[in-house]
C-alpha cells in the first residue's frame, strides 16, 4: 500500500513539476476536500444503516441470517466468534443486495473481530476483503442509473454480462486467497 | 423489481422488531451514534486515497501508465480505450464512474466500449480504497497478498467483461 501510494504521489507530482506546476498543490488539496465531501455523504449513509443494523442485532435476526450462511463462512473464513460471524453474514448479504457503501460498517467490524492485534493480515481478513473488492452485488444499480441518464436504449443489457464477470472474478479471488494462504502461512 | 427488495426488507425488520417487543427507536438511535466513530476512524484513509487519486489523474500519470500497460491489456482482450478505466477502478469507485460517463459521451452509451466499460465498473470494487478503509479499526499494516489478489481478480473480471460484451 505504502509502495503504491508513494509511487503515485512522487511520479504524479514529478510529472506536474515538468508540466503544469501551478496545479500541483491545488490538486492535492482538491483531493482532500473531495474526500471530506465523500466522508460527509458516507456519514449520512452509515448513520441510517448502522441504526437499522442495530435493530437487526437487537431482534437477533442477524443470528438467523448467520445460521443460513454458517457453512459458507466456515468454508471461506474459518472458525471465529459468533459476533464476527454475524457481522460477516450481514456483510455478505448487504453486498449481494447491492447496498454499496452500506456494507462497509459490517465489513470493518468483521475484520476488527478477526483482529488479534498483529501487524499482519490473516487469511480470514484477506478473504473478507477480497469478497468485498470483487463486488458480489447481483444488480449493478448505480451503473444502470448512469446508463438511463445517458439516454441508453437498453440500460439493463449489461446485467447479465456484469453478473458473469463478477461471478468469475469473485471465484478467482476466493481460489487465489485459498491458494496463497496455503503457500504463505499466517504470521504472528 | 429490484427496487422493492430493500424497502420490503426494512419494513419486515421493523415489524419483526415490534413483534418481539423491542424498543426499535432506541436501537436505531444507538446504532446511528456509532456512525460518528466509523467516519472518524476511516476519514484519514479516505483522504490519503483521494489525494493520491487526484494527483494520479490531474498529473496525467494515469494516462501515461495506461498507455504503458495497454499493449499487455490488449493481449488479454481489453481494448486500449478502456485501460485507464480498468486501472482507475482499483483506486476509486466514484472516480471511475466519472470516467465511464466520459466514455459514454465519446463512444455513445450503447457502443461496445461503453457496455464493456459498464461491466468493468459494475463487476468490481476499488481494492485500494477498500483495503485502506476496512483495516482502519485494526493495527494491521502488512496486507500481504491482499492487494495483488484483488488487482488480479478484478483484471480477470475486466477480461471477462470485454469478452462477454463482444459475444452478447
Amino acid at each position: 500500500m505504502s509502495f503504491v501510494w508513494s509511487g503515485v504521489m512522487i511520479f504524479g507530482l514529478g510529472l506536474l513539476l515538468l508540466g503544469n506546476v501551478d496545479i500541483a498543490v491545488s490538486s492535492m488539496l482538491e483531493g482532500g476536500s473531495k474526500a471530506i465531501t465523500l466522508a460527509l455523504k458516507l456519514w449520512g449513509i452509515y448513520a441510517v444503516w448502522l441504526g437499522l443494523l442495530k435493530i437487526v442485532e437487537e431482534t437477533e435476526l442477524d443470528k438467523k441470517l448467520c445460521k443460513l450462511f454458517k457453512p459458507v463462512i466456515r468454508l471461506l473464513v474459518g472458525k471465529t466468534d459468533s459476533y464476527t460471524e454475524n457481522q460477516i453474514a450481514i456483510n455478505i448479504t448487504s453486498n449481494m443486495l447491492g447496498m454499496g457503501n452500506a456494507s462497509t460498517p459490517s465489513g470493518i467490524n468483521a475484520i476488527a473481530g478477526l483482529d488479534k492485534g498483529s501487524r499482519y493480515a490473516t487469511a480470514g481478513m484477506i478473504m473478507i476483503l477480497i469478497l468485498n473488492a470483487t463486488g458480489l452485488d447481483l444488480i449493478p444499480t448505480t451503473v444502470i442509473g448512469l446508463r438511463v441518464m445517458a439516454g441508453s436504449n437498453a440500460p439493463t443489457d449489461i446485467i447479465i454480462p456484469t453478473f458473469i464477470a463478477t461471478f468469475v472474478n469473485t471465484l478467482v479471488g476466493i481460489v487465489l486467497v485459498k491458494l496463497f494462504s496455503k503457500i504463505f502461512k499466517d504470521k504472528q | 423489481m429490484s427496487q422493492y427488495i430493500l424497502p420490503i426488507m426494512i419494513i419486515s425488520i421493523l415489524l419483526y422488531g415490534l413483534l418481539k417487543r423491542k424498543n426499535i427507536y432506541n436501537a436505531f438511535v444507538v446504532g446511528s451514534k456509532s456512525s460518528f466513530d466509523l467516519v472518524l476512524t476511516s476519514l484519514p484513509y479516505i483522504v490519503a486515497i483521494f489525494v493520491a487519486v487526484e494527483v494520479f489523474n490531474v498529473s496525467g500519470l494515469s494516462m501515461v501508465f495506461a498507455d504503458f500497460v495497454s499493449p499487455v491489456f490488449e493481449f488479454f482482450g481489453v481494448p486500449k480505450e478502456l485501460s485507464q478505466l480498468v486501472i482507475l477502478k482499483n483506486f476509486t469507485g466514484c472516480g471511475s464512474l466519472a470516467l465511464l460517463e466520459d466514455i459514454f459521451a465519446t463512444y455513445g452509451v450503447d457502443s461496445y466500449l461503453a457496455r464493456a466499460g459498464c461491466c468493468i465498473a459494475g463487476c468490481s470494487e476499488a481494492i485500494f480504497y477498500i483495503t485502506a478503509v476496512y483495516f482502519s479499526k485494526t493495527k494491521v499494516t502488512k496486507f500481504r497478498y491482499a492487494i495483488p489478489v484483488g488487482v488480479l481478480a478484478n483484471f480477470v473480471g475486466a477480461m471477462v467483461s470485454c469478452l462477454i460484451c463482444k459475444i452478447i
